[in-house]
């Protein structure tokens, strides 16, 4: 188990560095200098070559290179060419925002989404369970930024309830920062909830149908015995794969329902980086959500290897 | 254990009451909203301490009849008509509460594949301990039960086996872990679906003493359902075959398998390779057509589309339930019972004299020193030992062996498929080939061919046949076009494949069918040597027949070699000219087919003869295998066999491996007993 681990932070390391290539490399590719960006088409040429020498931007590629990637491995990513603050002091108060979001978003989802996959899974073709299919199918269908948008003016405007934006002025508590989130967290669960509960149900289906459930039921065990001890276990997989692969999304933050509730979460920082060639901030946004993403699939892997003794035992030799 | 004994009228419940009884039981399945008849009028009944058998093919309901003595039918099946009592209590009456007491305290079941049938995330412990708190038991006194459980079906160290979980286990130990829970509520009716399907021979044999043993400590009833008539003989009391949803014989087992009173019987028995027939003594009986498909109407004998004695009589009206003997426990579902003997036997049709390979006459195929070797990680792992062997143009050679003993390495070795490793020689006519199919001619690929076990993963499902066999034809033969056309409907018509067949798509036909597909797909190219890995297994016996007449039949034209890779000690007996028999990948013994089961024998070949459950009831000197054939990356030191060798000669056996040495013509093993005292220990036991 801990060679697992072992190998999968090295991966984690490797990924990590093709990761900030990559953003190095298409911001490079992006046209125009970053002096001139950051200043505006009216800045005096001498400032825009005095402030290239600043942020080091006039230097051969491959030398910004060298300091970028240095730059991952100190998790110092230097100061935001626009707004010459620390990095970290912008994308780590947005990751709080996005993650504040993102879980509340899951507290709706998770429960009610496996919920739905498990009772859908044991009336299989009747009608309740084709109602959950579908409408699991057709929401995971609508682009978040519609659901946000219809759910902003027919909740928020022409209700009245919740908020048009996310962002909770200062001193609120955190029931009044409820208030504000509910919309945007609603926005992305209804988002979660087809594809969570859609996994749910195959996962158990398959169990339901598999020999050992049928040895459960002729033991003599009860329905709601058979389906804890025995289908349950065996049926989390998928579901687990699904979650933590949304965890990279949902707290990298879903861009679209960010900009609807105008949101400073993640998802929106990244974006204004990139209208700004912003690229030190770009470069600490796009590597958080990449350690996310992997810590989450690395996590989901070891609660299916602590749930399945085949994968944990054939992982540790 | 006290045994929760059903309620009885009399204070001395006798043997009078039975333990199931099932009455005129219908089944139906319902598929795209119409009910099909599965079971059309099934009734028997098994007393305490009985063990009853339902034999028959593929889709005849025995599966179906022992689900629904339990009252565990697929969601579209439904029981319509009838009476399954168990204990006097009726099934088909009870709530689901009852039903589920029921299951708990007096019935249980052991199915087909353990590895399945046991859950795969818990440990075997637990799984064990739930039987017994389900009855009740606090889960100390549960945990101590579950020990004393496994030891009861005889498994050594039974608190190591707690702490594992399933896949840790070997089928055969997972099979008694499910018959502990089974046993565990001490049943009135203990169901066994197939419980030794896809388990080695030697295991099965196992499986079976450790049930006929149980057996007799127990008072359950038992129904057994199995395809192998040779288990139902050898477990059974009475025995009912089933044919279309209905039981059309029923009787003791013995006298229904020695003296069968039903056409069906007749040729289910007839088409089983026994009493020691070989190919070229008479081909196997068959059974024509199919059997009919559930839900179609039935209203006179169900077999009647099959049978070689029906009348008109059989075609107009029900066959009465006729009894056979005077003691009322036979019947038979016929009208022409005392006509059976006029089925005929199959003639002679086999006539192949094979040439031993000499100096004039060199083999079609030459294996010298080949072995192979897998590498794992650091691990070298020896699947093939310096195997030698030779082959004669239209012989064929049997490859029998427990799974893992090197029987498919060696059919890829000769193949080609896995390379094997440099030192050793795969020759064909003289020629010494590459020793990968990569490097091979076109010439040397189409002379060898060869014929899986599963046609299903053979043929590519969304292909017509005759695309399947076209594509065959022009890349072994190079003919191409209309000639193509006309080579694939020979090759069909060569195997009775009828033109209708080669437009259908492999799902469209029947498993036997499919074979025939493949078969025909090996020899599109007139192959010299067919490598066929257990290519009747997966197949009923009537149809299991009629692809060994095949086979027979195609040899005898063309001469072609085969090697045969089977587990079914009768069908290698009937089939094979000479018979290699490996362990651990190294043959143990080779020698002509009469020879090697007359004996002497390597102790590893007797152990695998006298661990088949003969239908004809023949008694066989028994030895049996303690323990799991070992890991091929760690093999025992001197003879490989000697941990498991029921005569092995210590200080010998573990120093030095035996050389293959022979005993008689042709007859070789590698064993450090004297041939002399080898006789001396097999003599068979005179009756």
């Amino acid at each position: 188990m801990k060679r697992f681990i072992l190998k999968r932070v090295a991966s984690m390391v490797v990924t990590l560095w093709l990761l900030s290539t990559i953003v190095f490399m298409v911001v490079n590719v992006l046209p125009g200098n970053v002096a001139r960006k950051v200043l505006g088409g009216q800045a005096l040429e001498e400032d825009v070559i005095r402030l290239n020498a600043r942020l080091g931007t006039d230097k051969p590629l491959l030398e910004q290179y060298w300091t970028s990637i240095r730059r991952i491995f100190t998790l110092s990513f230097g100061d935001s060419y626009k707004s010459q603050v620390p990095v970290s002091d912008i994308i780590f108060p947005a990751l709080g925002r996005s993650a504040k979001l993102a879980l509340l978003a899951f507290i709706i989802t998770i429960p009610l989404s496996i919920a739905a996959g498990i009772y859908a899974a044991r009336r299989q073709d009747k009608p309740i369970d084709r109602a959950i299919v579908t409408v699991g199918l057709s929401t995971s269908a609508i682009p978040e930024f519609v659901t946000a948008t219809v759910l902003l003016v027919v909740f928020a405007v022409k209700l009245n309830l919740g908020k048009v934006y996310a962002n909770p002025p200062d001193g609120v508590g955190l029931f009044g920062q409820l208030e504000y989130l509910l919309l945007p967290a609603l926005a992305m669960s209804i988002a979660y909830f087809g594809y969570i509960a859609r996994m749910t149900r195959a996962g158990v289906i398959g169990a339901l149908h598999a020999d050992f459930t049928r040895t459960a039921v002729m033991k003599g065990l009860s329905q709601g015995q058979v389906m804890r001890r025995h289908v349950l276990r065996n049926a989390m997989a998928p579901t687990i794969v699904v979650i933590s692969t949304s965890v990279g999304y949902l707290i990298g933050g879903i861009v679209g329902v960010e900009k609807v509730f105008n949101y400073a979460g993640l998802g929106q920082t990244m974006l204004d980086a990139v209208n700004k060639s912003d690229i030190p901030v770009l470069q600490g946004a796009v590597l958080l959500v990449g350690i996310i993403y992997m810590v989450s699939t690395l996590l989901a892997d070891l609660f299916i290897a602590y749930l399945n003794p085949r994968v944990r035992l054939e992982k540790s030799r | 254990m006290s045994k929760n004994a059903p309620t009885t009228l009399g204070s001395n419940p006798t043997k009078l009451q039975p333990a199931l009884s099932v009455e005129d039981l219908e089944v139906v399945y319902t598929v795209r909203g119409v009910d099909r008849a599965v079971l059309r009028g099934v009734s028997f009944s098994v007393a305490p301490g009985e063990a009853y058998g339902l034999v028959g093919e593929s889709g005849c309901g025995k599966s179906t009849t022992a689900y629904a003595a339990l009252r565990y039918l697929p969601s579209n099946g439904k029981i319509v008509g009838g009476h399954v009592r168990v204990g006097g209590r009726d099934l088909t009456e009870m709530t689901d509460d009852e039903l589920q007491q029921f299951r708990a305290h007096e019935a249980s079941m052991v199915y087909q594949d353990p590895s399945q049938a046991l859950n795969p995330t818990l440990r075997v412990g637990k799984q064990i301990i739930e039987s017994f708190t389900l009855l009740g038991h606090d889960n100390a006194t549960a945990a101590t039960m579950a020990v004393e459980a496994l030891k009861k079906v005889r498994i050594a160290d039974p608190t190591r086996v707690m702490d594992r979980y399933p896949f840790q286990l070997s089928g055969g130990m997972q099979q008694r872990v499910v018959i502990a829970m089974a046993l565990a509520c001490n049943p009135t009716l203990l169901v066994l679906d197939e419980p030794t399907t896809g388990l080695d021979a030697t295991v099965e044999a196992e499986v079976l003493d450790l049930v006929r043993v149980l057996r007799q400590e127990s008072d359950a009833a038992v129904l057994l359902i199995a395809h192998n008539l040779g288990i139902i003989r050898g477990l059974c009391d009475r025995v009912g075959v089933m044919y279309a949803g209905r039981i059309v014989e029923e009787g003791p087992s013995a006298q229904v398998f020695d003296d069968p009173r039903h056409p069906y019987t007749v040729g289910l028995l007839r088409s089983l390779p026994r009493h020691g027939v070989r190919k070229t003594e008479r081909a196997l009986a068959t059974i024509p057509g199919i059997l009919p498909l559930i839900g179609s109407d039935l209203p006179t004998c169900v077999y009647v589309d099959r049978c070689p004695i029906a009348t008109d009589l059989c075609r107009t009206t029900m066959p009465p339930v006729v009894p056979v003997g005077n003691k009322g426990d036979r019947f038979t579902l016929c009208h022409h019972p005392d006509q059976i003997a006029a089925i005929e036997e199959p003639a002679v049709s086999v006539n192949i004299s094979v040439l031993a390979p000499s100096d004039e006459n060199p083999g079609v195929l030459e294996l010298s020193h080949v072995s192979k070797t897998f590498k794992q990680r650091n691990l070298s792992i020896p699947a093939l030992v310096d195997v030698e062997l030779d082959l004669a143009v239209g012989e064929t050679l049997g490859i029998v062996g427990e799974s893992g003993s090197g029987k498919s390495t060696l059919a890829k070795a000769i193949l080609g498929i896995e390379a094997a490793d440099s030192g050793g020689s795969v020759s064909l006519d003289g020629r010494v080939v590459m020793a990968s199919t990569v490097g091979r001619t076109a010439d040397d690929k189409r002379s060898m061919q060869m014929i899986f076990q599963n046609p299903d993963s053979a043929l590519n499902r969304s292909w017509s046949v005759r695309h399947i066999l076209t594509r065959s034809v022009e890349k072994l033969t190079n003919i191409k076009g209309d000639a193509a056309n006309q080579r694939v409907e020979q090759l069909a018509e060569h195997l009775r494949l009828t033109p209708r067949h080669l437009d259908l798509k492999p799902r469209q036909l029947s498993g036997g069918l499919k074979q025939r597909v493949a078969i025909a797909r090996a020899f599109a190219g007139d192959p010299r040597i067919v490598v066929c890995d257990e290519p009747t297994s997966a197949l009923d016996v009537s149809v299991q027949a009629a692809i060994l007449n095949l086979l027979a039949d195609l040899q005898t034209e063309q001469k072609t070699s085969y090697v045969f890779i089977t587990h079914d000690m009768g069908v290698v007996r009937y089939l094979a000219d000479r018979i290699a028999v490996m362990y651990l990948g190294r043959i143990q013994e080779i020698g002509p087919t009469d020879d090697v089961f007359n004996g002497p024998n390597h102790p590893y070949t007797e152990a695998l003869l006298s661990a088949i459950p003969s239908v004809d009831g023949e008694i066989v000197t028994r030895i049996r295998l303690e323990g799991e054939i070992p890991s091929p990356a760690n093999p025992p030191s001197g003879c490989v066999f000697h941990p498991r060798c029921p005569r092995v000669i210590p200080g010998v056996c573990e120093v030095t491996e035996p050389p293959l040495r022979e005993v008689s013509p042709g007859h070789a093993m590698r064993c450090h007993i004297p041939v002399a005292e080898l006789i001396e220990l097999q003599r068979k036991p005179s009756k």
